[in-house]
């Protein structure tokens, strides 16, 4: 019993990381039709900003959180705005090739400024301290990112469903031709969305500090699950996300506890399986 | 240009003859032209080493023992200016280390092979060593296997059975009975794994659950509860430095099993690269190793002095030392050899050779040509602002254990 406890758990705030990385990407895709493979390199830069604000600034973590947030929206906003919103109406294959040579470019960056190793967060003591749940002990931090996931999940939802930019964004993706015609601002919302979508990578990537480190190939490295988590989910989806991210995050998890032998096999075992079943997402949009 | 089918084919053969002749003349040229007329004294040593990557760190420590240790001799080792080459493997690629390594050997010509980090590259290396006859010093990789696959490899760092022998009769003797093995699940983890289980069974304790975690892991929390749940009191472990091993050392802490009990008999883990990050939660770690930089000799005082020397910021652990000693063992072949290419007469002179080196006293095994050395049971204290693993016994020398079989 407290074996499902704690694969349940740990498979939770994984699962969590995963959702708040992959959301943004899924969001884009479902969105844009744009194939933007250099999603990870924006989850790479929230988390570099954050490391640095923190140790050469000596800013603490509740301040730098939320400005490495900012400042990865704000890079996703203008490299849209001036470069990928070209790329819109190019073939699918264009679209790879530019975001991968910016992930590229990204990395060698990341490499030039930080150097090769990994780059620890400092947590402040709140999220540092072990929280005794009774049956366990867990670090303070794990319990914050399921709860940031859970929040982001919810601020998503109800955006997308009560305000007038969601209802600007469904009607975007519906039909952008009508939509464009009855005067919605595509390129806003299309603009907006892409800053969102990196703000949240960013956001996932120095909440994830600790599952997933943070060194200059984290854009490459990582990028395979987040592209499973968004097939998975269904583009488009941010329900589907979150239901893809937790199912498979607790299946790898599960795979430690049981099957540590085997690697990465379930994981991918599992996403065979759930495309096979569902080939265009568990909830497509 | 006429299409090539409509040409006949003595004109085909012709023209395939005289391209082949034009080729064969060109790279005639670029060999001739070569410095092979550079035939000086320079004695050139090959560094196969990642430099890149998360495990960048490995190559850093490596240039800096090897090249410290040369401008201690005065810049030259017996008499003869030493070349290094450094190559970049970016981890454990053993494809990449062997197309790596045939370069030095055939390409640049090297004399000596140093460096190699992971296991699987100095195994892929081996029979390029054999072939050519090219002594190779291994200045980490810590598998037992990897010196009983050429007659040209002389290792200067450490194994797995070295050091958790002595471990396990230690943890034996002071009232440890159920420990929990938890180690990364590729060659020197397993060493570590089956050296720790034999010994351990030998002093009359079980060892309850042998973990093995992929070495692609970066969240160790599933197994720390693993760990937890077993029952044992206390956990041998054996990881990777770098991200593996910290994370496996945070997950240790933030998850409570010190608070639980469970004591950390590690080897590698508290080196002196990773220390510094653990913070003040490291206080305390158990760990059987072969070199401390707080070891306090005359010879590691001089060691320290000569890497500070060049770089006030330099990193002092077993890693650096390997190089530093591998680079002895070298001078020591370049000195029996009289700077000629003869990998027979250098190995032979250096099997049995003994040295003070900064870890203490050593000595090559005839048998095995692995380092002989003193394992020492060191704990993590803190010394004024500093993290060090002070050592609080000298379980004398220690053989490899794993050849002994």
């Amino acid at each position: 019993m407290t074996l499902l406890l704690n694969i349940a758990l740990d498979g939770v705030a994984y699962g969590m990381v995963l959702f708040i990385i992959a959301v943004g990407m899924s969001v884009t895709l479902g969105l844009m039709r744009f194939v933007n493979l250099s999603h990870g390199a924006f989850a790479m830069c929230g988390g570099y900003a954050a490391a640095l604000m923190v140790r050469e600034a000596g800013f603490s973590f509740w301040l730098a959180l939320p400005l490495a947030v900012l400042a990865t929206g704000l890079a996703g906003g203008v490299i849209e705005a001036l470069v990928l919103r070209h790329l819109y109406r190019r073939s699918e294959l264009d679209q790879v090739l530019f975001t991968i040579g910016l992930s590229f470019v990204l990395i060698a960056t990341a490499n030039a400024l930080a150097g090769p190793q990994v780059q620890l967060i400092a947590l402040p003591p709140l999220l540092a301290q072990p929280v005794d749940l009774g049956w366990r002990t867990l670090p303070a931090q794990r319990l914050f990112v399921i709860a940031v996931g859970l929040a982001v999940a919810a601020t998503a939802a109800w955006t997308v469903a009560y305000t007038r930019f969601g209802v600007w964004l469904r009607a975007a993706v519906d039909h952008p031709d009508t939509a464009a015609t009855l005067g919605i601002p595509i390129r806003l919302v299309q603009c907006a969305s892409f800053a969102a979508g990196a703000a949240l990578a960013g956001l996932g990537g120095v909440l994830g500090a600790e599952l997933m480190p943070l060194e200059p190939y984290y854009a490459l490295k990582y990028l395979v699950l987040v592209l499973v988590v968004v097939a998975v989910g269904g583009m488009g989806s941010i329900s589907g996300s979150l239901l893809a991210a937790l199912a498979l995050g607790t299946v790898e998890t599960a795979s430690k506890y049981l099957l540590s032998g085997w690697g990465s096999l379930p994981f991918f075992l599992a996403m065979a399986l759930l495309l096979a079943w569902r080939p265009q997402g568990l909830l497509r949009r | 240009m006429p299409q090539t089918r409509d040409l006949s084919l003595r004109t085909r053969r012709r023209a395939a003859f005289s391209t082949a002749g034009l080729c064969a003349l060109l790279l005639a040229a670029a060999f001739g032209a070569s410095p092979a007329l550079a035939q000086s004294a320079s004695i050139k040593v090959g560094i196969v080493a990642p430099f890149s990557g998360p495990f960048a760190h490995y190559g850093t420590l490596f240039r800096n023992g090897a090249e410290a240790y040369v401008a201690s001799q005065g810049g030259k080792l017996a008499g003869k200016t030493v070349e290094f080459i450094y190559r970049d493997t970016g981890g454990p690629n053993p494809g990449l280390t062997r197309t790596l390594v045939q370069e030095l050997i055939v390409k640049d010509k090297v004399d000596y092979l140093g460096g190699f980090v992971f296991t699987p590259n100095a195994l892929a290396a081996a029979p390029l060593a054999q072939q050519s006859q090219t002594p190779m010093v291994v200045f980490n990789a810590a598998t037992s296997a990897i010196t009983d696959r050429s007659e040209f490899i002389i290792r200067t760092s450490y194994t797995l059975w070295q050091v958790t022998v002595p471990l396990a009769q230690w943890a034996s003797k002071n009232g440890i009975k159920k420990v929990v093995t938890a180690v990364t699940d590729y060659g020197p983890g397993i060493d570590g794994e089956k050296a720790f289980k034999s010994e351990f069974a030998k002093q009359g304790g079980t060892v309850v659950e042998s973990i093995r975690m992929p070495i692609s892991t970066t969240d160790f929390a599933p197994f720390v509860q693993r760990i937890k749940a077993s029952g044992a009191q206390a956990v041998y472990t054996f990881l990777p430095g770098g991200p593996p091993n910290l994370g496996f050392v945070k997950a240790y802490n933030e998850n409570g099993l010190a608070k639980a009990g469970i004591r950390f008999l590690g080897t590698a883990e508290t080196d002196e690269y990773d220390l510094p990050k653990f913070g003040d939660a490291a206080v305390g770690l158990t760990t059987a190793f072969h070199y401390s930089a707080a070891h306090p000799s005359a010879a590691n005082q001089k060691f320290i002095a000569a890497l500070k020397a060049r770089d006030a910021n330099a990193v002092v652990n077993y890693a650096v030392v390997g190089a530093w000693d591998g680079m002895h063992v070298i001078q020591k072949m370049i000195e029996a050899t009289g700077g000629q290419r003869d990998g027979v007469k250098a190995i032979a002179a250096v099997r049995g050779l003994q040295w003070e080196s900064p870890r203490g006293p050593v000595r090559i095994d005839p048998k095995t040509r692995h380092i002989v050395q003193n394992v020492y049971l060191r704990q993590v204290q803190k010394r004024g602002n500093e993290l060090v693993n002070v050592e609080l016994q000298n379980f004398g020398p220690q053989i490899d254990w794993g050849l002994d079989k």
